[in-house]
């Protein structure tokens, strides 16, 4: 039987506000455990939560860039169940009034073709603390400072087909929230986890088969390989004659498997009602619009007109528009040197390679935007050719100058251009190379074009790479034809 | 000194009669003699009152700016969190408690110049009407030490009526000020929800709960209320409104006053002697130039189930907290989460919190949400509305504050006749609007309280009405026996 995968995401983006959700303390990642937790945080008898209006900004700009429509009112509920990292026995969070409405994303796929993606719905929420089970000799540890730290929660419809269309969804939400800079996106870090809805139905049917939640998937890769083996799981299952049951399931990456965590029989009735400390949050269309007039160039804008004006093809226009570091990135350096080309060819060629080598993020590159930039310039003005670029590359990358006319001058890279010097060179290459002037001499004149590549080679050298090589070209094949 | 309203030793602060430090020496003194009968506070901080008594007598003598409050003792109820003093809410749960912060309340008093004698008791977690729900013991009425309080503000009530203090704060949930005030022969108000922060205060029910002064008479309580009134920022339920001078229209006249009485206040279950002395009180009203009409709150009678599906709900969840990890009881060696979870909130909650945290769990419960909180919330809309109407026709609603005077300490066993105790308090609050409760004579030698209601934000004029009758009639001065022993 033909068997299509249906999958839908819910992803927790943790917001880029400076404070938490409900409180005033830090929310910098790596603190001393329990430091950033203030008597809010901790649940303290007599506190109460106050809405960092900062997040609610967060939550509509993401809501207006994805097409949204943004509550009027949304309001907070609390969920209640008790935990060790969770202090109050209950996260404050929005079941029945979300800020952020429905609305849709647009992802490219392999084959640059494009699909919607629906979003149901997006609700703020604080996040819990952190249980930590290791190094306390059969005991707990509990962390609290990312307790009350504020989460968007995209949940998306049921429209991915594939492993691929779900990671392909993740990035591009992922590139719009760092686009937005609510969200610096560090999955490593937990700022963006996600839980996967896997569900496999016979190719033709149109309802849905049961479905089995894989949560906290914490990276691209991982969500990719749980879709995989989750699909295989219940295709076999059912293949047996066996039945899908409705359950919360775990990815572990060591084994790459899903094992099953609760049954839908288990699953905790969380007592939903309206959180009686917070006010509904009512927003107008001043606070919206004056919201939508500060929204930046979104990917997808960008991935456009970087074809659209800047030329670029479809791909390195995607490729480049990925990420909101690596468009800015680019964006420098076509700035400083004026050739869009040029610029990104480097940006995805030697940088990337350089980044990847070295497993480094566009925002840690050694070399600025700039310093690639101005080192391009001089490509364009012919100070240096193709060759000694690569080098002055290197050496910016190795911290050995500070710019690339800094790194030209003391490595003497500067082409020669001088026609007398270049001369000169020329002439004592063909002095000591009696040999391969009879052989250039003998050749039939079809087979000499190539012959001439080992003199340019000599020539070259002899110039330690700073001889022009269009014009060493030129001069020594009118020199070595005056032979003939 | 401890016969005198808080107003009286103001002025006899300032006059320099005496100084902050004697009066409060003196309230220390009566305290330590008295109130092992009545066992109205759970800490007696004397050390630390006399200190900031004495810092008191200082800020008067260095001269400048100093409030009319300055060097006044008062008393909190044990429910107000106050740095490096113990805040139990009248639990066991709590009782290892210190607070690294003060309630905004506090604060606020504190700032005014005022002293702290302690904490009072209370009925555990705010749920009760008698005071017979607190881990500390149960509070006696000073009018009569076979009778109970009131609750769940028993421990401030007692302690004011009995002279160990010139006024303290409580709270009302659902007339945990105003029954016991009535109950102590005291006035008590209970503003309207958002006018004092509630923030350090222990959540009970958060959407009913709300701080208010207990004094002697109704200008004490204004005095109090120019301090603890107003936006906090920590509270967003505290509203941004502009706070009057509470005492600037306490004489204001009151020929024109519109009173309105609800004819469910005064039906089937209400002591023949408690309407009495209402409608005495309401005679004198009239005297006063006041006009009378009877007015209907016709949803009264679904107040009470109102109230006990949205308070329990909140509480089940308010006191999901006291999980025996962070702070508070924790039971010995548990053997995992669960265990500790169970165990510690076994042995630390009182029997009456069980309950309501069992009820508000199953009212909150999937398959039961809509029938119970959903509807309840419906009701609590129509009760509003009610009162709404009725201020349309009327300026201000009286009636009693409690359908009996104080009854005798373990009277009431089972819970529902306990909880019809709060049958003429509780729709104020599901309402959100204020209420008084100021003494209006005695059955028996026990006290009976008038209550008057005002719309939103109408403190200025309840306080207003309550100290005319003041003016006129001397319940609220007179004092228990007890008051007066150890003098």
């Amino acid at each position: 039987m033909q068997w299509e995968t249906v999958i839908g995401l819910e992803v927790h983006v943790q917001l880029a506000t400076r404070s938490k959700i409900f409180s005033g303390a830090s929310t910098a990642f790596g603190a001393e455990p329990n430091t950033q937790a203030c008597a809010v945080d901790l649940g303290l008898p007599g506190t109460l939560p106050v809405l960092n209006e900062q997040a609610v900004a967060m939550a509509v700009q993401f809501g207006l860039a994805v097409h949204s429509d943004i509550a009027e009112v949304s309001v907070f509920d609390r969920k209640n169940y008790f935990y060790a990292d969770l202090p109050k026995g209950y996260q404050t969070s929005q079941m029945y009034h979300p800020i952020v409405g429905p609305g849709e994303v647009e992802i490219t796929l392999d084959d640059d073709t494009t699909k919607r993606i629906r979003i149901h719905h997006a609700h703020l929420e604080e996040d819990a603390g952190k249980s930590l089970h290791e190094d306390f000799l059969g005991m707990t540890g509990i962390d609290l400072n990312r307790a009350g730290t504020p989460l968007l929660e995209i949940v998306s419809e049921p429209d991915m087909r594939s492993a691929k269309e779900a990671v392909a969804y993740l990035k591009a939400i992922h590139a719009i929230v760092t686009y937005l800079g609510i969200s610096d996106g560090n999955m490593a870090e937990g700022s963006m986890r996600c839980d996967v809805n896997v569900s496999v139905r016979p190719k033709g049917q149109e309802a849905f088969g049961t479905r089995a939640e894989i949560k906290n998937v914490n990276s691209f890769r991982f969500v990719e390989r749980a879709i995989a083996f989750e699909v295989e799981r219940q295709i076999e299952l059912i293949e047996d004659g066996g039945t899908v049951v409705q359950e919360t399931r775990l990815f572990d990456p060591e084994r790459d498997e899903t094992r099953s965590m609760r049954t839908k029989e288990e699953a905790n009735d969380y007592r939903y009602f309206p959180c009686p400390d917070l006010l509904p949050v009512v927003l107008d269309e001043a606070y919206l619009d004056h919201l939508r007039s500060q929204l930046p160039e979104l990917p997808a804008d960008k991935r456009e007109r970087f074809q659209s004006e800047l030329g670029l093809s479809a791909y390195d226009a995607s490729v480049l528009s990925a990420s909101r570091e690596m468009a800015e990135f680019f964006e420098e350096v076509h700035h400083v040197c004026g050739d869009a080309k040029q610029a990104a060819n480097w940006v995805q060629g030697e940088l990337s390679g350089a980044l990847n080598r070295e497993n480094l993020s566009i925002t840690n590159s050694p070399i600025s935007a700039r310093q690639l930039g101005e080192l391009l310039s001089r490509v364009m003005d012919d100070t240096i050719n193709g060759k000694a670029a690569k080098q002055v590359f290197q050496a910016l990358w190795n911290g050995q100058g500070e710019n690339a006319d800094e790194i030209i001058e003391t490595k003497g890279l500067k082409q020669v251009t001088d026609t007398g010097a270049i001369e000169a060179m020329i002439d004592q290459v063909i002095a000591e190379s009696p040999a391969q002037v009879a052989q250039y001499r003998d050749a039939e004149p079809d087979k000499r074009g190539k012959m001439i590549g080992y003199f340019v080679g000599q020539v070259m050298k002899a110039s330690r790479g700073t001889a022009n090589p269009q014009q060493v070209n030129g001069v020594l094949k009118a020199k070595l034809d005056a032979l003939l | 000194m401890h016969d005198k309203t808080l107003t009286q030793l103001a002025a006899s602060l300032k006059s320099g009669e005496f100084s902050s430090r004697e009066l409060t020496a003196h309230y220390l003194q009566k305290i330590e003699k008295t109130d092992g009968k009545l066992n109205s506070f759970i800490t007696v901080t004397g050390e630390q009152a006399l200190d900031q008594a004495e810092a008191a007598d200082k800020a008067r003598a260095g001269g400048g700016d100093t409030g009319i409050l300055t060097g006044i003792p008062l008393a909190l109820k044990d429910i107000f969190c106050t740095r490096d003093v113990k805040t139990s809410c009248g639990s066991k749960m709590l009782d290892n408690f210190i607070a690294p912060y003060n309630a905004t309340v506090v604060e606020k008093l504190s700032a005014a110049g005022t002293i702290s004698l302690g904490k009072t008791n209370m009925d555990e977690f705010a749920m009760g009407s008698s005071n017979e729900n607190s881990h500390f013991g149960p509070v006696k009425n000073p009018w009569d030490l076979k009778a109970v309080p009131g609750g769940s503000s028993g421990g401030s009530a007692a302690a004011v009526a009995a002279g160990l203090v010139p006024a303290a704060m409580g709270t009302d949930t659902g007339g945990s000020i105003r029954q016991p005030a009535a109950f102590c022969g005291i006035t008590g108000l209970k503003p309207t929800y958002g006018r004092v922060s509630r923030y350090g205060m222990i959540a009970y029910a958060s959407s009913l709960d709300q701080a208010g002064p207990m004094a002697r008479s109704a200008e004490d309580c204004a005095h109090l209320m120019n301090v603890i009134a107003g936006h906090d920022v920590r509270d967003s339920t505290s509203v941004a409104r502009g706070v009057p001078d509470y005492t600037e229209t306490l004489n204001a006249p009151l020929s024109g006053l519109k009173i309105g009485l609800p004819k469910e206040y005064f039906g089937d279950g209400l002591a023949p002697e408690v309407e009495k002395a209402v409608r005495d009180a309401v005679k004198m009203y009239e005297s006063l130039g006041a006009t009378v009409r009877e007015v209907s709150l016709p949803h009264t009678h679904y107040a009470i189930p109102a109230y006990y599906v949205i308070a329990p709900a909140e509480a089940s969840s308010n006191l999901s907290r006291f999980d025996g990890v962070r702070f508070g009881h924790r039971c010995k060696e548990p053997i995992d989460l669960m265990d500790l979870y169970k165990r510690s909130r076994a042995e630390g909650f009182g029997e009456e919190v069980k309950r309501r945290i069992l009820i508000g769990t199953h009212t909150l419960s999937e398959g039961f949400f809509d029938a119970y909180y959903t509807k309840a919330q419906k009701v609590r809309r129509l009760i509003r509305q009610d009162f709404l109407d009725a201020f349309e026709e009327v300026d201000v609603l009286m009636g009693p504050a409690a359908p009996t005077p104080a009854f005798d300490l373990g009277a009431k066993k089972d819970p529902v006749s306990m909880y019809l105790q709060d049958i003429y308090t509780i729709a104020v609050n599901l309402a959100g609007i204020p209420g008084i409760s100021v003494p209006a004579g005695f059955a028996g030698g026990r006290p009976i309280g008038l209550q008057i209601l005002g719309t939103h934000f109408a403190e200025a004029q309840l306080l207003n009405v309550a100290h005319q009758y003041q003016q006129a009639t001397d319940w609220h001065l007179q004092l228990p026996a007890i008051a007066e022993e150890n003098a």
